[in-house]
């Protein structure tokens, strides 16, 4: 478990974090210039802290009041850069396995195939950097740090380089680390969409402040935690996928309420994350019927926020978990909705298709 | 077309001080030029004022520097002397004289390439756990091949057309310090050497050529292999 508690002057910035990363994939989620860069840097040993301690493990990577600042290479922590950072003058195979002499207990050759596997980089060994694209560069990068057999993996915004397709086809990759290894991640990111979709938890920065700590679902569906406040708010539901029918839907259920979706990539039974976006969402005081929307949910309104913008934040409890609308001033004084009234929540199909729950 | 002993001499001597005067200055100009580019340091203008130096001197100012500070009056050439080192009067000064003054080109031509090489390169190294020696020996320099190497061949083409340090600082005495700039010089000075001297600026031209042609050819293929084909 990585145990960050770090304060740090950086002209008029003043950075102060406090959090702990244990197994599984912490996500340090902000907005530019909310700090998540310094705080990696002193974490990876790239710049020292003013004042404070960090630790991976039973090892003290700075300590302020004795003096303890490990170097880079001594630390055991692996990064993936949003750039990749291939050696350009070696072969794949050669970048994989430079970390290999220095790692603390070397995978073996069997681990070392797996991951290659797993990467789906075996065409690739013999290539040059330069002749990759993209999305293989970062799957070579995240192979590379792997290889080094680190005992923390920093995750430095992976797929911002990336375009949507690219990003959709690395996401899993993360998954699969998240779920297998007993590797804590810290997975630095701006974006909600990677976050919902990979965090086991969530440290929210903002203007160099932890200002939130907790799982996916509670932070994400706070506006005032987002970066881009409340145009980002949305609801993130676990739900499970019943079946796949013949026109291109998928039925999923979460705790009882069905929810149809354009073809989900994931095999029935498997349980999924759900983004709903609070600007998807419509609210209505009787069961709409002959609508063409077919995600119609039963709830309760359970509070209101102001939303920005002439709008409000209407927050739902139902039994597929808290959901949220975004609508009008006017449209809340026009159908005199209050707290404890039971309304229906109208999701436009196409508000939590593929992209939403694959990245964006 | 005959080609003397004394011309023979001439250039057996300045493809021998070439060749030492580059080789041993190429680790301190790799040396200086990482420090020059990827660190910033009280007095670093100084550093870089002092490499240049002989570029913007009279060579014959270098070669009297080099004269009071190696001669065999001054006590660091005493010293030399006494160690079995001597440098005044003999080929290895004319290797010094030709290191120094070529000293400024290989610098600039190493010192670009690092800088053209991305410092976030060794940043990933460090972080996969290299030592700092080892990122410097594994990305770092084979990086920055091939402005070494075109540092090299510059400072290989300035040793053999290096003439007004070298005979200030070691004369021109034929077997010893009579380089090929020397050698043209001394022909020119005395009755019916034209000939002589001008075959010797014919030799200096093919080996001039050469090695510009030889290291354009090694720098191609370095940067052709960091593109990855």
């Amino acid at each position: 478990m990585l145990t960050v508690d770090i304060r740090q002057r950086l002209g008029a910035f003043d950075l102060t974090a406090r959090f702990d990363a244990p197994q599984g994939i912490t996500a340090l989620f902000g907005a530019s210039g909310a700090g998540k860069t310094s705080v990696i840097n002193a974490i990876s040993g790239l710049s020292m802290p003013d004042e404070g301690r960090i630790t991976l493990g039973d090892t003290v990577l700075f300590d302020a009041k004795s003096g303890i600042n490990l170097p880079a290479h001594q630390r055991g922590i692996a990064t993936v850069f949003q750039d990749a950072r291939l050696f350009p003058h070696m072969s794949v195979a050669r970048n994989l396995g430079y970390g290999r002499r220095y790692a603390r207990t070397p995978l073996g050759e069997a681990e070392e195939a797996r991951i290659i596997d797993m990467l789906g980089i075996r065409p690739l060994l013999d290539r040059r950097p330069a002749k990759l694209s993209g999305g293989e560069r970062q799957r070579v990068a995240l192979g590379r740090a792997l290889f080094s057999a680190p005992r923390l993996l920093l995750a430095d915004e992976p797929l911002a380089a990336l375009d949507r397709d690219r990003k959709a086809g690395i996401l899993p990759y993360f998954e699969r680390l998240r779920d297998e290894a007993g590797l804590p991640v810290l997975y630095v990111s701006h974006s909600v969409f990677e976050v919902a979709r990979l965090a086991s938890q969530v440290v929210v920065l903002g203007a160099g402040r932890v200002i939130a700590t907790g799982a996916p679902a509670d932070v994400l569906s706070d506006p005032a935690l987002l970066p881009d406040g409340d145009r980002e708010a949305g609801a993130l539901i676990s739900a499970r996928v019943v079946s796949h029918d013949s026109d291109g839907l998928s039925a999923l259920d979460a705790g009882g309420v069905a929810f149809f979706l354009p073809q989900v990539p994931a095999n029935i039974g498997v349980e999924v994350r759900v983004r709903i976006s609070a600007s998807d969402v419509m609210l209505a005081r009787d069961r709409p019927l002959d609508i063409s929307a077919l995600n119609v949910v039963s709830g309760r309104i359970v509070g209101f926020r102001d939303g920005g913008e002439a709008s409000v934040l209407v927050t739902l409890e139902t039994p597929a978990g808290p959901l949220f609308a975004r609508i009008t001033k006017r449209s809340v004084a026009a159908m005199a909705l209050e707290e404890g009234q039971k309304v229906f929540a109208v999701v436009k199909t196409i508000a939590i298709a593929k992209g939403d729950m694959a990245g964006d | 077309m005959g080609f003397g002993a004394a011309e023979w001499d001439a250039v057996a001597l300045s493809l021998k001080v070439a060749t030492w005067a580059t080789l041993a200055s190429l680790p301190f100009g790799i040396f200086v030029a990482y420090v020059l580019a990827r660190y910033e340091f009280r007095g670093k203008q100084l550093v870089n004022a002092l490499v240049h130096l002989p570029l913007i001197l009279p060579p014959v100012a270098v070669g009297y520097i080099l004269l009071s500070i190696l001669g065999p009056h001054a006590p660091m050439g005493r010293f030399l002397e006494v160690v079995g080192l001597p440098v005044a009067f003999r080929w290895s000064g004319a290797a010094i004289a030709a290191a120094v003054m070529g000293f400024p080109l290989m610098v600039r031509a190493i010192r670009l390439s690092f800088e053209a090489a991305d410092p976030k390169l060794e940043q990933a190294a460090a972080s996969l756990g290299a030592p700092p020696m080892r990122v410097f020996a594994t990305i770092s320099l084979p990086l920055a091949l091939p402005g070494i190497l075109t540092g090299a061949i510059l400072a290989f083409a300035k040793a053999m057309g290096e003439f007004g340090a070298t005979i200030t600082f070691v004369s021109n005495i034929p077997g010893q310090t009579r380089t090929l700039p020397s050698a043209i010089y001394a022909f020119l000075q005395v009755p019916g050497g034209e000939g002589a001297a001008l075959r010797l600026v014919v030799v200096s031209i093919i080996i001039a050529t050469g090695a510009l042609l030889v290291s354009e050819m090694l720098a191609r293929r370095a940067a052709r292999r960091l593109a990855g084909s």
